[in-house]
C-alpha cells in the first residue's frame, strides 16, 4: 500500500476513534434543582444515610483541618499532584445544593459531576459505583440535610495535561467497572452484604490495595496492602501478617472499638475510620467482618526461620531502650485499651512494613479532645535516629519470628521528614 | 459585721441552725464556742493580737494566718491587707501560714472563707495594732493620739516628730485581746489593697525556685511509696517481702495490716520496689460498687435522712404551666495535677510533717490519734502543693508519711503518691440527683417551686483518725467516722439548693444519703456546682415556657440589688441583648448564683457551637461578672473566676469518675480526660463590681455553678434539646440531637 | 556513671541508666522546675528540652540522653535575672497553683525558638499535650504571646488576638534587682475593667 494511502487511512482511523472517544467521554449537564427542603426526606432515610456516610468515612476527606463538616478543601496528596476535596454541603453556590438525586447518583456511579465534568478517582467512585440506588438516595437525603456552608475550595494542583478532566474518561475506560453491586451466588447473604459494604461505600481497597502507575488499584493484588498518608495499610487477605488470623469477632471488635488486644490499635487514617465505624449497626459491621475474615482465612502465617537476627549488633542498645523506656507500659499488667499493647501480638511489629511502628514511636497516641483513650507519649524528641533504628530492629527481632525489616534507616528518615511538615 | 445580719437582709428565708457545731467545721468557717465574744472573723476564736501580728526590733512585720496558699493567691492578698492597715511598705511584711506550732487554728482553708475569716481577722488586728502603736507613740511623744498618724512604718506627729514601729514595740505590747470594733482605713485612701499587686509566690514558681512540698530535700531524707490496696476494703492475704527487701537501694518494706509501703535511698528505687510489691501482693477484694449505668437510680434507692430546709407558703398566682425535671451529676475527681506528697520526720519524740493539707490542725489531730501520740508531739506545717480544689489526697499522704516515719525514727521520709493513687483513692465530689417541679403563671412569674437534692456527705475530712486511709488499713485500724451533713446556711449537698429568687411557694428538701459506695468528700463549691446547675437549668426551662428572655426572667425574680447588678453587668459584658438567633449549632446561655447565698455573687454568659456531626460542644466566648465585696486584689479575683469557669467547663463537658463492680477505673488522664487547650474558649472576660468598704466575700468557688448551668443552657439553646445529665459530652449531645 | 549536659554544665550522675531523667534532675541535681505530675507521659508537667525539642522527662531514661543538651526552666533565667519567657509569665501573672507552668513554659520555649511569631492556633497546638487543672489556660496563652513579643523585639506577631480583660497592658522591662514584693508593689499586673457603682 502506498504511504500516502496509509497515512490517510490512519488519519481516518484516529479521527473516528477520537470521535468515538469524545462521544464516549462527553457527559451532559444535569439540570440544577432548588435545594430540596429538609422535610422532603424521611427521617429513616436520613438516618440510613448517616450510617452509610460513616461507613464511607465521607466527613474525613470532605472536611479540612479546622473547617466545617463536609465543606471540603482538604488536600489529598497523590503521586500526580494535590487534589482538594469538594464541598458536599447543600450550599447552592459552592456545594451541591443544586444537585438532584440523579446528579448525585451519577457522581457515585460514574464519577461525573452535575455539570458533566469527570471527577478525579481520588474520589473513589471505582468503589462507590457499587452502591445501589436505595443507598444513594439515603446518602443524598443525609447530605442534603446537612448545614450548608459557603466555602469555595482551592483549585487542584495538577500539571498539564492531568488538569484536563476530559482525559479521565480514558482512565475510566480502562479501570472503571460501573456498578451497582452484583451478589456472588456462591456466598450467603451476610457475606455478600459485607462485600457490598466493604468494596462499595467502605472503599477499603482504596488504602488496602496497591495501585499501578496510573493510580488505579491492581485487581490481581486485591487487599495486598497499600499506603495512606504516610502509614501502611496492611494486607487484609491471605497475605495478612497478623500474629494470628483475624477471626470474624476479632475484626468486628477491632473495627468498632479501634483496638484489639491481640492485634493492636487503629492508627493514622484508620483511627478516624474506626471512630466512624463505632456508630455503625452491629449487623453491618458483622457482615463486613465476615467478608474480610473470609479473605484472610484461618491459615496461620508460615513461621519464618530464625535468621539469627538476635545476634545482630545494635540489638543490645535496642534491648536496653526497650526495657528502660517501653517495658513499663508494654510489659505491664494494664489491659488494653489503656495499657500498652503486647508487641508480639501487634501487626505493627509482625506486619510487612516498619512504617507504622516508627510513626507510633515518634508521635505516640492521642485520643480526641475529651474522650477517654490510650495516651502514649511520642518519643520523637527523646530518641536520636540511631536509637530509633536500634529500637525498631530490636522490637522486630525480639517480638516476631519474621525476617528483619529492610530499609529501616530510610523509613525513619521519611517518617521524620513527614513529622516536620 | 456578722453573717446573721447579712442573712436577715435577704428576707423570706427560713433556715435551721445546728446548735451543736462540729468541733472542726469541715468547711472552713469559724466555730464559735458558746459565750465567746463576737470579734471580727477568726479573731473570735483567737483574740490575742500577737497571735496574728508581730513587730520585731528591726521593724519587720510578721503576720500569722491559720489559712494556707493553695494557688488562689491568698498569701499575697493577706500581705496586702496587713500592709495597708498597718501603714507599712508591702515588702516589710512576711506571712507565716498554717503551722501547728506557730499560727492560730483556723480550721480548713476551704469554703471560700479565707478572706472572709482570716482576712477580716488580719485586717482588724492590723488596724488595732496600728492604733496601739499610735497610742504608744502618743505616750512617748507626750502628744494626744489624735494629733498622730501612722505612715510608712512609723508614727508621725507634729513638728516632724517621728518614731518608728521598731522603736515603739516592746515585749507584750501586742499581747492583748482584740476589740470588737476597729478603726479601719477608708477605702478611698487605699494604696495597696484593691490593687492588682503581683503575687509574691509566682516568681519562684517560674524560675525553678523551691515552691512546693514536693521540692523539699532534707539531709538524710529517704524516698517512700505506699502500695495501696486494689480496691476499697481489700485485705492483704500474702506478700513475701524478702525479695523486695533485697532490691537495690531498698531500706525497708513496711507491712502494717493492710498498709504497705517501701522506703529506699533513691526515688526511682522506691518506685521499682513499689511496682514489685504491687505485683507480688495477693489481696482479697470485697468491694461492691454500684453499676455505673444505673448509678443514680441506685443512689435514690439508698436510705436517706430528709430535711426540709425551705418551706414557704406565701400567696401566689394561678399556675399556668408546670414543669418537672430531674438533673444528675456523676462523681467528679479533684484531679490535682501534682499527686499528693508529704515529708515526715520523727525526731526526739516529735513527729514533724510538712504537708499541703488544707487543715494542719485537724490533720494533726487525726494523725496523732492514729499514732497514739499526744497532739503536742505532732507538728504539722503547711507547705504548698499543687491545686487541691478541696479534700484531695493531701491529708492521707501526710498520714502515710507519718506512719512510715514512725517506724523509722530520725530519718526524714518523703512520701509521694503516684498518679494512679491520687486518681483512685482521693475522695471524689459526690454524685448527686436533683428533682425540680415548678410552675409559672400567665404573667410569667414563678408561683410554686419544689426542689429535692440527693447527695452523700461532702465532708469526710479529718476529723477522726478513721478519716485517714492509713488509719483504716493499718493493723490496729480505726473505723471511718459516721458521715454527717454540713448544716445550713452553708450546707454540703444542699449548698445553694435554696435559690436567691423570689419564690412565693417553695419547698427545698435535702435528702442526705449516709451510705457511701465510693469515697467522697469536699470538691470545690460542694453541692453548689450541682444545685446551681439544676436550678439555673430549670430557670431557663421555665423562662422558655413563659416565653421570657432568660436574663429578663431572672431579673423579674431577683430583689437583691447586688445580684441584679451582677446579672446586668454580665449581660452587658456579653452583649446579651445583641445576640443573634441561635442557628447552625450556635447557642447562648446564662446563669447566676450567689455562692452559698452568703458569699460572692457571680453570673456567667457564654456562647457555644455544637458540632452536628460529633455532638462536640465548643465554648467560644465567655463573659462573667463578680461582686466579691471589698476587693483586695482584683487580679486575684479575676484569676479565681477565670479558673473556676474553666474548671467547671471541664467538669461539665467531659468528666465522670468510672468504676467497675469492684474498682475505680478512671486512674489516670487517659481514663479521666479533662479540658485541654484545644477546648479553651476564644475569649473570657471578667468584670469586677467594686464594693469598697463592704465586707469581704469569698469568690474562689463562686463561678463553678453558674458556668455549668450557662453551658447547659447554651447547649439547649443551640440544639433545642435540653440535657440534664452531666457531663454534656459529645456522645450525650449527639444522642440528643440525633442525625 | 552517666554524663549529662544540663543547662550548659556537665554532670556525672550515679543513678541507674534506666532512671527517668525527672528523678535525676530533681534528686541528683536539685532542680525544681521539672515536676512529677503523672510519670506516664500524659500531662507534660515534667517537660524539659533535649537539643531544643520538648521531651517528657518522666518517661525518658537517662541512658538515652548522653551527649544531648538538656535545658530546664532554670536554664532560661533566674529569680534575680529572669529571661524573657519568665518575665512574660510574671507580667501576665500566668499561674494559679503554678505546678504545671514550668512544663508549659518549656513547650513554649521550644515553639518560640523555631517559630518566633506563632499564631494563636500554633500556640494552642503546641501546648495541647500539657494539662492545667486550675484553668489558667487564658493567661498561659497571653503569656506565650507576650513572650513572643519580648523575644522577637519590635515586630508584633500576627495573632489576631481577641479583646481580653487586660487590653492596654504595658510591657515594661523589670528592674532586675527588685525582689518580687518590690516588683509587685511598684508595677500592677495589668489594668482591669471594673465598675464602681454610685454610692
Amino acid at each position: 500500500m502506498k504511504t500516502r494511502t496509509l497515512v490517510i487511512r490512519s488519519l481516518w482511523v484516529f479521527g473516528v476513534a477520537g470521535l468515538c472517544f469524545v462521544v464516549y467521554a462527553w457527559r451532559s449537564e444535569i439540570p440544577p434543582v432548588d435545594p430540596p427542603p429538609h422535610d422532603s426526606f424521611k427521617l429513616a432515610s436520613i438516618e440510613r444515610g448517616s450510617q452509610l456516610a460513616a461507613l464511607g468515612d465521607c466527613a474525613t476527606c470532605h472536611t479540612s483541618a479546622g473547617g466545617e463538616a463536609f465543606a471540603g478543601g482538604r488536600p489529598v496528596a497523590t503521586p500526580f499532584g494535590i487534589i482538594y476535596s469538594t464541598n458536599i454541603t447543600p450550599d447552592p453556590s459552592t456545594g451541591i445544593g443544586h444537585w438532584s438525586l440523579e446528579a448525585f447518583e451519577r457522581a457515585m456511579r460514574e464519577g461525573v459531576d452535575r455539570g458533566g465534568s469527570h471527577l478525579y478517582p481520588a474520589f473513589p467512585y471505582d468503589h462507590f459505583t457499587l452502591v445501589n440506588s436505595d443507598d444513594n438516595a439515603a446518602l443524598y437525603a443525609y447530605l442534603m440535610t446537612r448545614q450548608p456552608v459557603q466555602a469555595k475550595v482551592p483549585d487542584n494542583e495538577l500539571p498539564f495535561p492531568l488538569n484536563i478532566r476530559f482525559i479521565l474518561a480514558a482512565w475510566k475506560l480502562v479501570f472503571l467497572r460501573t456498578g451497582p453491586y452484583q451478589p456472588d451466588a456462591a456466598h450467603d447473604e451476610q457475606w455478600n452484604r459485607g462485600r457490598y459494604l466493604a468494596e462499595g461505600i467502605g472503599h477499603c481497597g482504596a488504602c488496602h490495595t496497591p495501585r499501578n502507575s496510573l493510580g488505579a488499584e491492581i485487581p490481581a493484588q486485591h487487599f495486598d496492602g497499600g499506603e495512606a498518608e504516610g502509614w501502611h495499610a496492611y494486607a487484609i487477605n491471605s497475605d495478612s501478617q497478623a500474629h494470628e488470623p483475624w477471626s470474624e469477632q476479632a475484626l468486628q471488635n477491632y473495627l468498632k472499638q479501634g483496638w484489639h488486644a491481640r492485634h493492636g490499635n487503629a492508627q493514622g487514617p484508620m483511627a478516624a475510620v474506626a471512630r466512624n465505624l463505632a456508630v455503625i449497626a452491629d449487623s453491618d459491621l458483622r457482615a463486613v467482618s465476615v467478608y474480610v475474615a473470609s479473605l484472610i482465612g484461618t491459615a496461620r502465617p508460615t513461621a519464618h526461620e530464625d535468621s539469627g537476627s538476635r545476634e545482630k549488633p545494635g540489638n543490645d542498645i535496642g534491648a536496653s531502650i526497650y526495657s528502660t523506656t517501653c517495658a513499663s507500659c508494654h510489659d505491664g499488667a494494664r489491659a488494653l485499651p489503656f495499657g500498652g499493647v503486647r508487641l508480639e501480638l501487634s501487626t505493627a511489629v509482625t506486619g510487612e512494613s516498619a512504617t507504622n511502628l516508627i510513626n507510633v514511636v515518634l508521635e505516640g497516641l492521642h485520643p480526641p479532645a475529651g474522650s477517654a483513650g490510650a495516651i502514649m507519649p511520642g518519643f520523637g524528641s527523646a530518641l536520636t535516629d540511631g536509637q530509633l533504628e536500634s529500637l525498631v530492629a530490636y522490637i522486630r527481632s525480639n517480638f516476631s519470628s519474621k525476617p528483619p525489616w529492610t530499609g529501616i534507616e530510610t523509613s525513619v528518615r521519611e517518617a521524620r521528614s513527614r513529622n516536620r511538615d | 459585721m456578722s453573717r446573721r445580719a447579712v442573712i436577715q437582709g435577704t428576707g423570706a428565708l427560713i433556715f435551721t441552725f445546728s446548735i451543736e457545731r462540729l468541733a472542726f467545721p469541715q468547711d472552713g468557717g469559724p466555730a464559735a464556742g458558746a459565750g465567746a465574744p463576737k470579734l471580727p472573723g477568726s479573731l473570735t476564736r483567737n483574740p490575742l493580737l500577737d497571735a496574728w501580728i508581730q513587730v520585731d526590733a528591726d521593724g519587720k512585720i510578721t503576720a500569722f494566718t491559720g489559712k494556707v496558699e493553695l494557688g488562689q493567691g491568698i498569701r499575697t492578698a493577706l500581705l496586702q491587707i496587713v500592709a495597708e492597715e498597718l501603714e507599712v511598705a508591702f515588702e516589710q511584711v512576711s506571712l507565716v501560714t498554717a503551722d501547728t506550732s506557730r499560727t492560730v487554728d483556723e480550721g480548713y482553708t476551704a469554703g471560700s472563707h479565707s478572706v472572709q475569716d482570716s482576712g477580716t481577722a488580719l485586717r482588724n488586728a492590723a488596724a488595732q495594732v496600728r492604733e496601739i502603736l499610735i497610742s504608744e507613740g502618743a505616750h512617748r511623744l507626750k502628744v494626744p493620739a489624735d494629733q498622730l498618724r501612722a505612715e510608712a512604718g512609723a508614727v508621725i506627729g507634729p513638728n516632724a516628730a517621728r518614731i518608728t514601729y521598731a522603736e515603739l514595740v516592746s515585749p507584750n505590747l501586742l499581747h492583748v485581746e482584740a476589740q470588737p470594733v476597729s478603726r479601719l482605713k477608708d477605702p478611698s485612701l487605699f494604696k495597696i489593697m484593691d490593687r492588682p499587686v503581683r503575687r509574691v509566690d509566682i516568681p519562684p514558681k517560674v524560675t525553678g525556685g523551691q515552691a512546693y512540698v514536693q521540692d523539699m530535700r532534707l539531709p538524710g531524707m529517704l524516698h517512700a511509696r505506699v502500695v495501696r490496696a486494689p480496691s476499697y476494703g481489700a485485705r492483704l492475704l500474702r506478700l513475701d517481702t524478702g525479695p523486695i527487701e533485697k532490691m537495690t537501694g531498698v531500706v525497708k518494706v513496711i507491712r502494717d495490716g493492710n498498709f504497705l509501703a517501701v522506703v529506699a535511698y533513691r526515688e526511682f528505687q522506691a518506685v521499682k520496689a513499689m511496682r514489685a510489691v504491687a505485683r507480688e501482693a495477693r489481696w482479697e477484694e470485697t468491694a461492691a460498687l454500684p453499676r455505673q449505668s444505673s448509678l443514680h437510680d441506685q443512689l435514690l434507692a439508698l436510705p436517706s435522712q430528709d430535711q426540709v430546709i425551705l418551706d414557704l407558703h406565701d400567696s401566689a398566682g394561678q399556675a399556668s404551666k408546670t414543669l418537672e425535671a430531674t438533673y444528675t451529676r456523676p462523681y467528679l475527681s479533684h484531679g490535682s495535677i501534682g499527686p499528693s506528697c508529704a515529708v515526715a520526720h520523727l525526731s526526739d519524740g516529735i513527729m514533724t510533717i510538712w504537708t499541703h493539707t488544707q487543715g494542719v490542725y485537724p490533720d494533726r489531730q487525726a494523725i496523732a490519734q492514729m499514732l497514739q501520740l499526744p497532739p503536742e508531739k505532732v507538728h504539722c506545717i503547711h507547705v504548698e502543693g499543687s491545686g487541691c480544689y478541696g479534700h484531695n489526697g493531701a491529708d492521707d499522704a501526710a498520714a502515710d508519711a507519718a506512719l512510715i516515719a514512725s517506724s523509722m525514727p530520725d530519718r526524714p521520709i518523703r512520701l509521694q503518691w503516684m498518679r494512679e493513687q491520687e486518681h483512685g483513692w482521693e475522695p471524689f465530689g459526690p454524685a448527686m440527683i436533683a428533682k425540680v417541679k415548678g410552675s409559672v403563671d400567665a404573667a410569667g412569674r414563678i408561683v410554686d417551686w419544689d426542689y429535692g437534692v440527693w447527695s452523700n456527705t461532702h465532708a469526710t475530712r479529718p476529723g477522726p483518725a478513721g478519716s485517714l486511709l492509713a488509719a483504716r488499713y493499718m493493723e490496729k485500724s480505726f473505723p471511718a467516722a459516721e458521715p454527717k451533713p454540713l448544716p445550713q446556711p452553708e450546707g454540703g449537698g444542699d449548698r445553694n439548693s435554696i435559690p436567691l429568687y423570689r419564690l412565693p411557694k417553695a419547698r427545698v428538701t435535702h435528702h442526705f444519703l449516709p451510705d457511701m459506695p465510693v469515697r467522697v468528700s469536699a470538691l470545690r463549691s460542694l453541692g453548689a456546682h450541682m444545685n446551681v446547675f439544676a436550678i439555673e437549668s430549670f430557670m431557663d426551662e421555665l423562662a422558655l415556657a413563659a416565653g421570657s428572655d432568660p436574663v429578663a426572667f431572672r431579673l423579674a425574680h431577683l430583689d437583691d440589688a447586688r445580684a441584679r447588678d451582677v446579672v446586668n453587668a454580665t449581660a452587658d459584658e456579653f452583649h446579651w441583648n445583641a445576640r443573634s438567633e441561635p442557628t447552625n449549632g450556635y447557642g447562648y446561655g446564662f446563669a447566676f448564683a450567689r455562692y452559698k447565698n452568703l458569699a460572692a455573687y457571680c453570673a456567667v454568659a457564654l456562647q457555644v457551637r455544637v458540632d452536628q456531626l460529633t455532638g462536640r460542644t465548643r465554648v467560644l466566648r465567655v463573659a462573667a461578672a463578680v461582686d466579691t465585696g471589698q476587693v483586695i486584689n482584683p487580679d486575684g479575683v479575676r484569676n479565681q473566676i477565670e479558673g473556676g469557669i474553666l474548671q467547671s467547663l471541664s467538669w461539665t463537658l467531659f468528666e465522670s469518675v468510672s468504676f467497675d463492680s469492684q474498682r475505680i477505673t478512671s486512674i489516670d488522664w487517659s481514663t479521666y480526660p479533662i479540658l485541654r487547650f484545644s477546648s479553651v474558649p476564644e475569649s473570657l472576660t471578667v468584670r469586677i463590681i467594686d464594693r469598697p468598704g463592704t465586707p469581704f466575700l469569698g469568690c474562689g468557688e463562686a463561678a463553678t455553678g453558674p458556668a455549668a448551668a450557662a453551658l447547659a443552657n447554651a447547649v439547649a439553646n443551640a440544639t433545642g434539646k435540653r440535657i440534664r445529665d452531666m457531663p454534656l459530652n459529645a456522645a450525650r449531645v449527639k444522642a440528643a440531637i440525633g442525625v | 556513671m552517666i554524663e549529662l549536659k544540663v543547662n550548659g554544665s556537665s554532670h556525672s550522675v550515679s543513678a541507674d541508666p534506666d532512671t527517668p531523667l525527672l528523678y535525676v534532675l530533681r534528686d541528683d541535681l536539685q532542680l525544681n522546675a521539672a515536676r512529677f505530675g503523672c510519670g506516664l507521659g500524659q500531662c507534660g508537667s515534667c517537660t524539659v528540652l533535649a537539643d531544643g525539642a520538648p521531651i517528657l522527662s518522666c518517661v525518658t531514661p537517662i541512658m538515652l540522653l548522653e551527649g544531648r543538651q538538656i535545658t530546664t526552666l532554670e536554664g532560661l533565667g533566674s529569680r534575680d535575672d529572669p529571661g524573657p519567657l519568665q518575665r512574660a509569665f510574671i507580667e501576665e501573672q500566668a499561674a494559679q497553683c503554678g505546678y504545671c507552668i514550668p512544663g508549659m513554659m518549656m513547650r513554649a520555649q521550644a515553639l518560640l525558638q523555631s517559630n518566633p511569631h506563632p499564631t494563636d492556633a500554633e500556640i494552642v497546638a503546641q501546648l495541647e499535650p500539657n494539662l492545667c487543672r486550675c484553668g489558667t489556660h487564658m493567661r498561659i496563652l497571653r503569656a506565650v504571646r507576650r513572650a513572643a513579643t519580648l523575644l522577637a523585639g519590635p515586630s508584633e506577631p500576627a495573632t489576631g488576638i481577641p479583646p481580653t480583660s487586660n487590653a492596654g497592658a504595658r510591657i515594661e522591662s523589670p528592674d532586675s534587682e527588685a525582689d518580687s514584693q518590690n516588683d509587685a508593689r511598684r508595677r500592677p499586673a495589668h489594668s482591669d475593667r471594673r465598675e464602681r457603682p454610685e454610692r
